[in-house]
């Protein structure tokens, strides 16, 4: 076992001293095949993360959302709704929300106003999400005004700014009593946004709907369940816009490795024809050259990992926030929770170390096999 | 002189272990990571939240999950999606998916 340990020691030797005579060649594709390995990986870490953050916080959210449409677009809940809503079987609660849209032409920000009870917040007063907060320059105790849609101006004091940490859900959040809602946006009276419904036994929330859509037909349901697989498949679906845009780097890198690995120099051909001359088995040339190819994406898969994981979680995956801010002007700050997926790192590290690794040996092969003497002279 | 070997083991060994303490961090969550999870959880309960604050330029992107199916053909039928976002989320599954195949297996002749 020693013997055989040791002689592999010296074909690791053999070979970083090989490598170091071309270092540059070496040291650059290291390097490219680093830095594919962190660009591939920073995008797994950053939607895995964002992914698992979104199925936690919003199981927490209404189990079922009753929506009113109106030639297939959302309507406001009329009086009356609510009542009905009461009679069906299975239903815990039902709660009217008050929410909606309002553009703020200053920063041309979308800003989403929630009314809330007055027990939360008082008339006269609204909490602001962190990052509106920081568009705006305002901290509690400040007054701002709204322009309404109906032309009169609103004067709001900040009774507080929401947590920072609390960004990912409330970045454009400004929560006001139910009576500044109404008069702020004219909401008729009895009308609301929509209705959320919690629903005391889990396994009748289908039922529930199902008896929601006969009872109430121009209402849509939306499920919890749904809002969740939404989630899932927002980000499953980004990734692979990433992924589609990032084929071509990953197209010329496997080109770049392929070449680098299947193309033997004239150099590396008559080293391979001097070791066999001075008396080398063919067996020895391919491990060496396994080595060479194991040392290399090894390293690059390692290095290009770590460098991912502190850039998503240490510096706020910042390579992908242009691509995620979109035209929006209120984009969250936030921090995710370290989520790594064991399944999607091995498929990551199985194409990436497997392939070059492979790659190496088929000419290495090819260029043993042959006479010492022919290989030396081509 | 120490070999080469020797130091390409040290590096090797070093990746390694950052590499193993990765997968320990991201399995043992911190106080802070549990307590700020739980008080996201918290706020959408009460406030009834049922989407991320992510993309707020347009109604359909700031809400995807209660937005109406027609929302991004709101300036006219067949209006080209406005907002880059959208490309950014995935299409109804109904439009993406495939048919099943019949072919030998129905009983009329095709």
């Amino acid at each position: 076992m020693n013997v055989w340990l040791e002689k592999q020691r010296h074909l690791i030797d053999f070979t970083l001293a090989s490598l170091a005579r071309r270092k540059t060649k070496n040291i650059g594709l290291l390097l490219a095949y680093a830095v594919l390995v962190f660009v591939l990986a920073s995008l797994m870490l950053f939607t895995q993360a964002l992914r698992s953050e979104a199925t936690f916080v919003l199981a927490g959210s209404p189990e079922v959302i009753l929506q009113r449409m109106v030639a297939g677009r959302h309507d406001l809940i009329p009086p009356g709704y609510i009542e009905k809503i009461g009679r069906i079987r299975g239903v815990q609660k039902q709660e009217g929300r008050l929410w909606g849209y309002y553009y703020d032409p200053v920063v041309n920000a979308n800003y989403t106003f929630m009314a809330r009870p007055a027990d939360e917040v008082a008339s006269g007063s609204i909490m602001v999400g962190a990052t509106l907060a920081r568009a705006r320059g305002l901290a509690a105790g400040n007054v701002i005004s709204f322009r309404s849609y109906s032309g009169k101006l609103f004067a709001f004091k900040v009774a507080a700014v929401l947590s920072p940490d609390s960004e990912l859900l409330s970045a454009d959040l400004v929560l006001l009593s139910e009576a500044d809602f109404r008069a702020f946006f004219e909401y008729p009276a009895g009308h609301y946004t929509d209705i959320a419904l919690s629903v005391a036994n889990p396994q009748e929330v289908r039922k529930v709907a199902e008896k929601l859509s006969t009872t109430l037909p121009d209402s849509r349901p939306i499920l919890r369940e749904e809002v969740l697989r939404t989630y899932q498949s927002v980000f499953d679906w980004r990734e692979g816009i990433m992924l589609t845009v990032l084929a071509g780097a990953i197209l010329a890198f496997a080109i770049l490795s392929w070449e680098k690995a299947s193309g033997l120099s004239a150099e590396e051909k008559r080293e391979i024809g001097i070791l066999k001359a001075i008396g080398w088995e063919t067996s020895d040339v391919i491990r060496m050259k396994m080595w060479e190819g194991l040392l290399i994406s090894l390293t690059a898969f390692l290095l290009g990992f770590i460098a991912a994981y502190v850039h998503v979680f240490y510096f706020g995956a910042a390579v992908f926030e242009p691509v995620l801010k979109g035209w929006a002007v209120l984009y969250p700050r936030f921090t995710l929770v370290p989520t790594v997926d064991g399944l999607q790192i091995a498929t990551l590290f199985f194409f990436t170390v497997f392939p070059y690794t492979a790659a190496v040996l088929v000419p290495i092969w090819r260029a043993a096999i042959t006479d010492p003497d022919s290989v030396m002279r081509a | 002189m120490r070999r080469p070997s020797s130091f390409a083991f040290i590096l090797l060994a070093l990746l390694g272990l950052l590499f193993v303490l990765i997968f320990a961090h991201s399995w043992q969550l911190t106080v802070t990571d549990q307590s700020r999870l739980q008080a996201n959880r918290t706020l959408v309960t009460q406030l009834g939240l049922t989407d991320l604050a992510l993309f707020s330029e347009s109604r359909y992107t700031r809400h995807p999950s209660q937005a109406d199916l027609h929302s991004a053909l709101q300036d006219h039928p067949g209006a080209f999606d406005h907002f880059p976002t959208g490309s950014l989320i995935s299409p109804p599954t109904h439009l993406t998916a495939t048919h099943e195949r019949l072919a030998g297996k129905t009983t009329s002749p095709d």
